[in-house]
């Protein structure tokens, strides 16, 4: 995984609530047996007005032009502003990897679902959570075209050229997992005795539980 | 203090603190299924790893199995992108020696409906899939996540989930449920109020009269949902009905085992002055059958009510989210519930296609038609067995004959990644656990319900108020 210490960039105001991982890359999609490729597929319903299919490029689909991603102010956003509950639903990490691919670094709302909100740390998305109040000052400096910078390890978020900033709140351990970009699984590995112990005495008092 | 049941489990379960300060939480099993594993599997082959314990996974295909043409296997499946995503679960199944059952086998499934019917879920476990649903299992006491690929690599490498742990909410339902009133009217009353964030960073345990009384089929639905309240876990403590339900099935403790699990089983409850850091309390007696309106499970209301009106809701988003909610469903406010007319009918999915759903639905379109203007009307077993079970009480057939299409088990028209949609526009009365944009199939139109009233739906070609079948 890359790691995430600082990111400056233009962002797209996206003014829903409870946006569900169905929006963000829909089911059609969901039979590749890959990790990527899904970029193209983001937002499908929203973005095109056809229904598309997995191998569609977004040439040949018809563009759905009021939608605010299809904006060509928008175009080369890289960071997304959302509301309230953004991500529920279904546990596709693909919906973090098409919005990865389509070029998000950063995810800005006032609440994430959960499962969706550790999808995101496991891939080098950053989910930024700040007040109501502050995106909807967000959303204002977006769509003027002001720059946004979002920085990890001083946890805020400013704009270009305001004196003002954001701070935000992130689990300590999440944090330092972004900034080092660290492998997950190695990183557990690495402290396989540990798991093994657990596991005998596990065995010992729940025997029914290992049928191997 | 005393201890919820979820503070017995997670303790029960945690291996220690990783270097970084993430607790590792220990994983009894993870069931796996061909949607999210396949990105999975390939993660472990490219870094030479191999599965930390094989027996604690379980595999069926479910997602984009056809519900048609059973008999051909795999050569049912006619989407050639579909195939390759099962036949990529039968090799690596295959390769990492993990036990599947395969497209042809009596056991496939839905993997929510496969594990407990197995006894593979077992009450104290920890039980992880790459699909959220998996919240289902809570009803047996098991502390069951939904979690993401890169998760399930995680487990499928180590066995643990890093995972910091959740807070505690109490959802308290006491009273009789009245007649024609079920789990499903539970669950999506306890959605309405909460809503879809409502329980964000909880691990949910229902409690009360009314939850005592649910069989574990209707606890299966009511846990099934906890996660369109936000709650990647519902939990419901152990009783005589699971441990009954649990009793002698293929996966489930025999002999001294059976005698050493049950004592161990006798704690699976929250203790009296346990801290629970939310509540929510429900009269069961105020409980109508429920419909879904909108295009979020959280948009619903009772049979008697109305289609709400957007522009008399204060809070600015909810309204706004109320009106392109309705517009995308194209009904207009005030609309009685009971004028919505429906095009198609969906009994099946992880909350409802258990044999219970069946039978209810069976009782109330027994001796009856689907209305002529319904273009479809779906029934698929949650699983093989169920499949069969339905068939030797006659239920396939009463379905038959009211003029139901009787499937083959899989996930079907829940999400519609299979041969199952919606059409454009359509409304269905589907007793599914998603009413999204787009979930049953491009421009469907969902309305979320209970097995009893999907039925009567059917019958009557629009919602009814179904208590009057009962």
């Amino acid at each position: 995984m890359e790691s995430f210490v600082l990111h400056t960039g233009f962002a797209a105001p996206l003014d829903r609530a409870n946006v569900d991982t169905d929006q963000i890359i829909p089911k059609q999609y969901l039979k590749s047996i890959k990790r990527t490729g899904f970029g193209d597929y983001l937002f499908d319903s929203w973005r095109f007005l056809d229904s598309g299919e997995i191998g569609m490029t977004p040439n040949e689909r018809k563009i759905n032009r009021d939608f605010v991603l299809n904006e060509p102010k928008y175009q080369g956003a890289s960071i997304l502003l959302a509301r309230d509950n953004f991500a529920c639903g279904s546990s596709r990490e693909h919906a973090v990897w098409a919005l990865q691919e389509y070029g998000f670094k950063v995810v800005i709302a006032p609440s994430f679902a959960d499962i969706f909100y550790t999808n995101c740390f496991k891939n080098g998305l950053l989910p930024v959570s700040l007040s109501e109040q502050e995106i909807d000052a967000l959303f204002v400096n977006a769509k003027q075209g002001n720059r946004i910078e979002v920085d990890l390890e001083r946890q805020c978020v400013s704009v270009e050229g305001h004196d003002s900033s954001y701070t935000f709140e992130i689990a300590e351990n999440l944090k330092k997992k972004m900034l080092s970009g660290m492998d997950d699984i190695a990183l557990t590995l690495s402290q396989s005795e540990l798991i093994e112990s657990f596991e005998a005495t596990h065995k010992k008092h729940q025997p029914w539980l290992f049928r191997d | 203090m005393g201890k919820t049941l979820y503070d017995k489990i997670w303790d029960s379960h945690l291996v220690g603190t990783r270097s970084d300060g993430n607790s590792l939480l220990y994983i009894d099993l993870q069931l796996l299924h061909e949607v999210t594993s396949p990105q999975a599997f390939e993660g472990l082959q490219i870094a030479k790893r191999p599965l930390w314990r094989v027996g604690a996974n379980l595999a069926t295909p479910d997602h984009n199995v056809p519900t048609e043409s059973r008999e051909l296997g795999m050569a049912g499946i006619k989407d050639l992108i579909s195939l390759e995503q099962v036949e990529t679960l039968n090799k690596n199944c295959k390769s990492f020696n993990v036990q599947q059952f395969d497209i042809l086998d009596k056991r496939q499934g839905i993997v929510h409906v496969v594990g407990p019917e197995q006894g593979a879920t077992m009450p104290g476990m920890t039980i992880v899939c790459g699909d959220s649903h998996t919240s289902t299992h809570g009803a047996f006491a098991s502390l069951a996540q939904g979690i993401g690929t890169s998760e399930v690599e995680h487990v499928m490498a180590t066995q643990c989930l890093v995972q910091n742990k959740a807070k505690n909410f109490q959802v308290r339902v006491d009273g009789p449920l009245g007649k024609g009133v079920f789990a499903k009217d539970v669950a999506l009353a306890i959605i309405g109020a909460l809503g879809t964030a409502g329980a964000t960073g909880h691990t949910i345990e229902y409690r009360g009269s009314a939850i005592s009384a649910l069989s574990m089929e209707g606890r299966m639905t009511l846990c099934n949902m906890s996660i369109e309240a936000g709650a990647r876990a519902g939990l419901i403590a152990v009783d005589d009905c699971t441990v009954e339900y649990v009793k002698g099935r293929p996966f489930a403790p025999k002999g001294e085992l059976w005698s050493m699990a049950l004592e161990n089983w006798k704690d699976l409850h929250s203790d009296d002055g346990a801290h629970f850091d939310n509540t929510l309390s429900l009269q069961a007696e105020n409980i109508e059958p429920q419909v879904t309106w909108g295009t979020s499970p959280e948009m619903v209301c009772g049979i008697t009510s109305s289609v709400p009106d957007p522009a008399v809701i204060s809070d600015p988003v909810v309204s706004e989210s109320a009106r392109l909610a309705l517009g995308y469903m194209g009904l207009e406010a005030g609309t009685p519930i009971t004028d919505i007319e429906l095009d198609q009918i969906f009994i099946g999915s992880c909350t409802n296609a258990r044999i219970e759903d069946l039978r209810i639905a069976a009782q109330v379109v027994s001796g009856k038609s689907v209305a002529k203007k319904i273009k479809r009307a779906l029934v698929v077993p949650g699983s093989g067995l169920v499949k069969q079970q339905a068939e030797e009480e006659g239920l396939a057939q009463i379905f038959v004959d009211a003029g139901f299409e009787w499937r083959a088990a899989g996930c079907s028209m829940c999400l519609g990644m299979n041969p199952d949609q919606l059409g454009e526009g359509e409304h269905c009365a589907s007793t599914s656990n998603r009413n999204f944009e787009g979930r049953q199939g491009h421009k469907g139109r969902t309305h979320l319900v209970s097995p009893a009233m999907a039925g009567a739906a059917a019958v009557a070609g629009r919602f009814v108020d179904v208590r009057s079948f009962f």
